[in-house]
């Protein structure tokens, strides 16, 4: 088994806000990021995909079909967006960086073919990332 | 669904490598250049990695606001800019990053109760690091 993993960027802002709590609730928990006006932040994602190293091509996956997936499944769908309105993920679900994550996981999953997932990290700064396995 | 969150922290402290079990010549031996009495000081950089489900009303493990309040207060505050052969955490252990490591994730095992303490991870300089998740794990790498 060898791993493989991908690094791309993207910008995109966001807020924090549930519905369900007061607006004492909303500022309590989310601070700063409940500013309505939302917030950016330049994120770096890490795809970690895991597989037997093809004997014909040497390869674990084909950088160029993964690198297809996901420009297509989350940097065209998120980059320089407001994740909050533009992503329908977020249209229920908090863009914290962890839903984030999930997120990411869940656009690519089912579209990588050869190799198999096996980690999503997203950063959110250089200082604070989240790391999603698929786990339940 | 269970994701991991890493927080990076910086605090400065000097140490010295010396145990009082070896002889001067073994110390020496031993430690090197991190044998000298006065010491010497690292930018250390600390992860923090906790694991959790996501709260689906907050989208988060736990909040950050909570961790680095606790980082700050119980850690950075206090090894900050310190000597770490001069506190009692290193009373008859050599501060070495393998031995901080430790130290900290106790701190933290011991007092962080809002999330699933996974692991701890040392950067000493750019070239070494450290990680530390438990003892049940054995799990004391040297990257």
């Amino acid at each position: 088994m060898v791993y493989l993993t991908r690094k791309a960027e993207f910008s995109a802002s966001h807020y924090y806000h549930n519905p369900e709590f007061t607006p004492e609730e909303n500022r309590r928990i989310f601070g700063k990021c409940n500013n309505p006006n939302g917030h950016g932040h330049n994120y770096t994602l890490e795809v970690t995909v895991k597989g037997e190293v093809d004997p014909r091509s040497g390869f674990v996956v084909d950088l160029k079909q993964l690198k297809e997936v996901l420009n297509r499944e989350v940097l065209d769908a998120m980059d320089h967006r407001l994740l909050n309105k533009e992503v329908p993920e977020f249209f229920t679900r908090i863009p914290t960086t962890e839903n984030l994550a999930i997120a990411i996981w869940q656009r690519l999953a089912p579209k990588l073919k050869a190799a198999q997932l096996h980690r999503v990290r997203v950063y959110e700064t250089s200082d604070l990332f989240v790391d999603f396995y698929g786990e339940a | 669904m269970k994701a991991h969150l890493t927080r990076r922290y910086m605090f400065s402290a000097s140490h010295r490598l010396h145990s009082d079990a070896m002889s001067a010549e073994e110390n020496a031996a031993t430690y090197g250049k991190c044998n000298n009495p006065h010491g010497h000081g690292h930018n250390y950089t600390l992860e923090v990695t906790v694991s959790g489900p996501v709260d689906e009303r907050t989208g988060m493990v736990c909040n950050l606001v909570d961790l680095d309040g606790f980082v700050h207060r119980e850690i950075l505050r206090r090894f900050g800019h310190q000597n770490l052969n001069t506190m009692t955490e290193f009373e008859g252990t050599v501060p070495t990053t393998e031995n901080l490591c430790v130290t900290i994730f106790d701190i933290l095992q011991r007092g962080f109760g809002l999330a699933h303490l996974e692991k701890v991870r040392f950067e000493e300089t750019m070239m070494n690091s450290f990680e530390y998740a438990g003892e049940g794990k054995k799990n004391l790498l040297i990257v």
